[in-house]
């Protein structure tokens, strides 16, 4: 094994020599290839489209929370949005619908898996750059005009879309229905068509460059968890998000072209319309074909990272790495065959809606395999509270939180009472928004300094993740009553109910909390961007004592990551106090004493 | 003033927030950073272990605050709706199990595994004995929780008993729309391109279909028997809307060009549950649980459920609307059309 390493070290790496391009500033902040700059790009938008994202569920809980009071500042600055100081209802259905897209697919696909795909494959597989660095900045290009169109519809005259995230035709295929499903709804679909093309030229890159080109010895599976869960989700993403696009364009060709996809028999504000023979429903199996391994697009690379995170902090091995990868895959396979969980009360036939029962529940089988190895691996460990690691184990509290409500949703029993209700808010904001944000902001904290070769401010650290932490528990378990209460989701005032005009105290709490958590997120921000500039410069190349491939490269690298060859693969990246070792790299032979089985 | 008071207090927190942090790392540096490290290390566990105490707490307390203001388990006014709670109860208790156990450990191994100096850590990939063990217990579980619930499931699904009373029931932007057979117990066609509110036919009903003669057209609210088992059949005009019936556990989906059905049985009268709750303005309500636009908030029908004997009395006071749109084919107006063009004859 040594003897091959020293022959290695002769080789030369073609590509590895650094050529003394010119980069002028277009080419290296702007149009780059480098992998780590478009990662950083995806960040940054990310979180500009968080701020927006979260500062419209702000507006929406001060209706909710104070329903009678006025705001006369929100007049100044939304106009008719807000006239008299309340929000009007297409105005509120216009911020639930740009936060809830925003979030989901701007921010926790975009910005999570555009973020950490783009810096860690390189990194850690071993390589230069993406397969292809030109279709990987034109993925991130193509998010740009998507971000650019969606951003634009927020000042039409009509204001944006309105239907929910969820864009249901007909409500969302005819203008007659109301304010947001006029232009701002086309400029939804474009918007979202862009996106879909940006993030399929990314997740092709993602899997070519995972399976071809990884660095010598680095068999899959001696991959780290992180690189797994990307190339299952980069495979998810492509096999499932043309089908939404498809969706997106036949709506536009209901919504312009007269074509009958998604309407049937409708009359609507007195006009009869001449569609016949659509169905309203197949839109929804088109939508949540994407809509449900979606969510797994957004929660496997949190949970990758967590594992990654989870492991180094401990300092022992991930427990059961190969099962850990086996459900990653269930996990990727079922996501497909779950979709229709969301539609038990569309009509969707009982003995049909049976199999997606089962299919469902059986999701919770690698899950708690998950959890339990999770558990497992903090379980003698010798565990660091770096702020990144108290964002992974706030992730995995919250997928135990979320992921059991999800027993009570999958099955379709109890979704007849709890369907559309505020348990489903809670359910899926716990375990795929706040998790997935927490799977997110571990990476960050994580790997700020592999990005900016400067920390986060620590305290500031600690205090975002205890603020957030208790905050997000504390906006949405409450919320899980007022779902079994039967409160519908998207009412933004329920005085008029007499069976819901019952959680006053509750939702002015709600509200209360989620004001404070906002700013929370926004002194994060402030942090973030402070320390690129005036962090506390990191000084040793590998700060988290870490096994894995990134940390072998300088504090600040160049494009090219690695000045001299590419390191070569020996070991599985989890050898951590092994053989009273605190941590083995990857790039160290196996001993002749050692064993190799791990 | 309010507001401006409030964005002062926020940017002040926020100034001194920032500044203590940055001084932490000042103060972190001249200490030595090992030492902070490890100072923060061991409050950030304690942290962790007063945040499961508290968090279980706080569920308790959220529980018993909260308990009077859900709906009770065994309270649902249907048939249905008591397998559904059923299913909820069993539900709760599983995961609420497996909720105390995984929490308790995450944050107890958290803790109790902090960083030492005296710790050996103990090095340990895999165990497939144990593995296997938490694979197939959670598939035990799952596979209870599955079969109770398609037992359930398919008993609410399943089919009406012959003697269904049916009510037909429609959505539009922002109203419900009630039909009901009438005397034959059957509902007449309709096709929606007849829809004319102001021909007074809001259901685009065919009069040359007989059927149509006797059925009843209401808005917004609708009564119903107690006991009796009843169908509705579930249409929208315009965009999907939802027929959510909290108290009966009950809902349907309501869309355009696709009828949809549930049936179920109240088992409580209005009155009974105004008893039962202490309310004495109790109602069922009927609430859009399908976004569906501006009003989509506000889209409420209401229920009556009542004793045959009421139901009938109420029932008698209603007319088809085929005798609003031809007035002539009344039997009540007859004699006064008659006695009408007899005079002028």
């Amino acid at each position: 094994m040594s003897n091959e390493t020293i022959l290695h070290g002769l080789e030369t790496e073609s590509h590895g020599e650094h050529h003394a391009h010119h980069e002028t500033f277009i080419s290296k902040y702007v149009f780059s290839q480098d992998h780590k700059t478009i990662g950083k790009q995806f960040l940054i938008t990310g979180i500009v489209w968080a701020i927006i994202g979260g500062l419209f569920s702000v507006l929406f809980r001060l209706q909710l929370g104070f329903p009678e009071q006025t705001f006369p500042i929100l007049e100044t600055f939304f106009g008719k949005g807000a006239k008299g100081g309340v929000i009007q209802p297409e105005f509120y259905y216009a911020l639930i619908t740009i936060h809830g897209t925003v979030l989901v697919f701007f921010v926790l696909t975009a910005g999570l898996s555009g973020t950490f795909a783009n810096l860690l494959i390189p990194l850690q597989i071993g390589a230069r750059d993406m397969a292809s660095p030109f279709l990987n900045m034109l993925s991130y290009w193509f998010f740009f005009l998507a971000s650019i169109i969606m951003f634009s519809s927020l000042f039409v005259h009509t204001g944006p879309a309105a239907g929910g995230w969820t864009v249901y035709p007909p409500l969302s295929a005819l203008g007659q229905a109301g304010d947001g499903s006029k232009i701002g709804m086309d400029l939804w679909l474009i918007s979202m068509a862009f996106f879909i093309v940006s993030s399929l030229l990314g997740g092709l890159n993602y899997i070519a460059t995972i399976l071809n080109m990884r660095t010598k010895g680095m068999s899959m599976t001696k991959l780290p968890l992180t690189m797994w869960a990307i190339l299952f989700t980069a495979i998810l993403g492509v096999l499932s998000f043309p089908v939404l696009l498809s969706g997106a364009i036949l709506l536009l060709f209901d919504r312009n072209l007269g074509t009958s996809f998604f309407l049937s028999d409708i009359v609507i504000g007195g006009e009869i319309l001449p569609n016949e023979g659509g169905s309203a429903i197949l839109f929804q199996h088109l939508f949540w074909f994407l809509g449900h391994p979606e969510v797994y697009i957004i929660l496997l690379p949190a949970m990758g990272m967590v594992s990654e995170i989870l492991s180094v902090n401990s300092r022992k091995p991930i427990f059961g790495y190969m099962a850990m990868i086996a459900s990653l895959f269930s996990i990727a396979i079922l996501a497909f065959l779950v979709w229709a969980h969301h539609m038990f009360v569309t009509g969707l036939n009982p003995f049909l809606g049976s199999f997606f029962v089962l299919l469902t529940l059986l999701i919770a089988v690698p899950s708690a395999i998950k959890v339990f190895n999770w558990l497992t691996t903090l379980w003698r460990g010798n565990i660091r509270f770096t702020p990144g690691m108290l964002f992974a184990i706030g992730f995995v509290s919250l997928f135990i939180s979320g992921g059991l409500t999800g027993l009570f949703l999958g099955n379709s029993t109890i979704d007849i009472h709890l369907h559309d209700t505020k348990f489903v808010v809670a359910h899926f904001h716990i375990v795929m928004g706040v998790a997935s944000m927490f799977g997110m902001f571990a990476g960050i904290y994580h790997w700020f300094p592999k990005m900016y070769g400067r920390y986060l401010n620590n305290t500031l650290g600690y205090i975002h993740f205890w603020i957030t932490f208790l905050g997000a528990y504390l906006i949405f378990w409450p919320m899980h009553y007022e779902g079994l209460a039967g409160v519908p989701r998207r009412y933004l005032d329920l005085r008029g109910w007499h069976s819901f005009n019952k959680f006053e105290d509750l939702n002015k709490i709600i509200t209360i909390v989620s004001i404070i958590v906002f700013a929370m997120q926004l002194m994060f921000v402030f942090n973030f961007f402070y320390s690129i500039f005036k962090g506390r410069k990191v000084r040793t190349p590998n700060p988290w004592d870490s096994n894995t491939l990134e940390w072998t490269t300088p504090i600040n690298p160049g494009h090219g990551n690695w000045p001299g060859e590419i390191p070569e693969v020996h070991r599985w990246p989890y050898d951590y106090s092994k053989n009273g070792r605190s941590f083995i790299p990857q790039t160290e032979p196996i001993g002749p004493d050692e064993t190799k089985d791990h | 003033m309010q507001t401006i008071f409030i964005i002062a207090i926020l940017v002040f927190g926020f100034l001194i927030t920032f500044q203590i942090a940055k001084a932490s790392e000042y103060v972190a540096v001249l200490r030595g950073e090992e030492k902070s490290r490890k100072q923060n290390n061991r409050i950030n566990a304690l942290l962790l272990l007063v945040f499961l105490v508290a968090g279980l707490i706080g569920v308790y307390y959220c529980n018993e605050k909260l308990a009077s203001k859900i709906l009770k388990f065994g309270s649902s006014a249907s048939d249905h709706g008591l397998d559904i709670d059923n299913m909820l109860k069993i539900t709760i208790i599983i995961t609420g199990i497996v909720f105390v156990i995984t929490q308790s450990l995450l944050f107890w191994f958290s803790f109790k595994y902090q960083e030492s100096e005296k710790r050996e850590v103990h090095f340990y990939p895999h165990n497939n004995q144990l593995e296997i063990i938490w694979t197939v217990i959670p598939a035990i579980v799952l596979t209870v929780m599955v079969g109770y619930g398609l037992f359930y499931w398919y008993r609410i699904t399943g089919d009406a008993p012959k003697n269904v009373a049916q009510v037909e029931v429609t959505g539009k932007q922002f109203e419900w729309i009630f039909r009901y057979p009438g005397k034959d117990n059957e509902l007449g066609k309709k096709y929606y391109k007849n829809i004319n509110a102001a021909k007074e036919n809001p259901l685009g009903q065919l009069w040359e279909d007989a059927a149509n003669h006797d059925d009843i057209v209401l808005n917004q609210e609708m009564h119903l028997v107690v006991n009796k088992p009843v169908k509705f059949i579930i249409g929208a005009q315009d965009v999907i809307h939802n027929v959510g019936l909290a108290h009966f556990r009950m809902k349907m989906d309501a869309v355009p060009g696709t009828p949809t059905t549930i049936w179920f049985t109240p088992i409580k009268t209005t009155k009974q549950m105004r008893l039962e709750t202490g309310d004495p303005e109790f109602v069922f309500e009927l609430s859009c649980d399908q976004m569906c636009g501006r009003g989509h908030f506000s889209m409420r029908g209401l229920i009556v459920v009542e004793e045959q004997e009421e139901y009938d009395l109420w029932m008698a006071s209603k007319k088809p609307k085929y005798f609003s749109v031809f007035p002539e084919k009344d039997p009540e107006n007859k004699s006064v059309i008659a006695a009408v063009t007899g005079e002028k004859k």
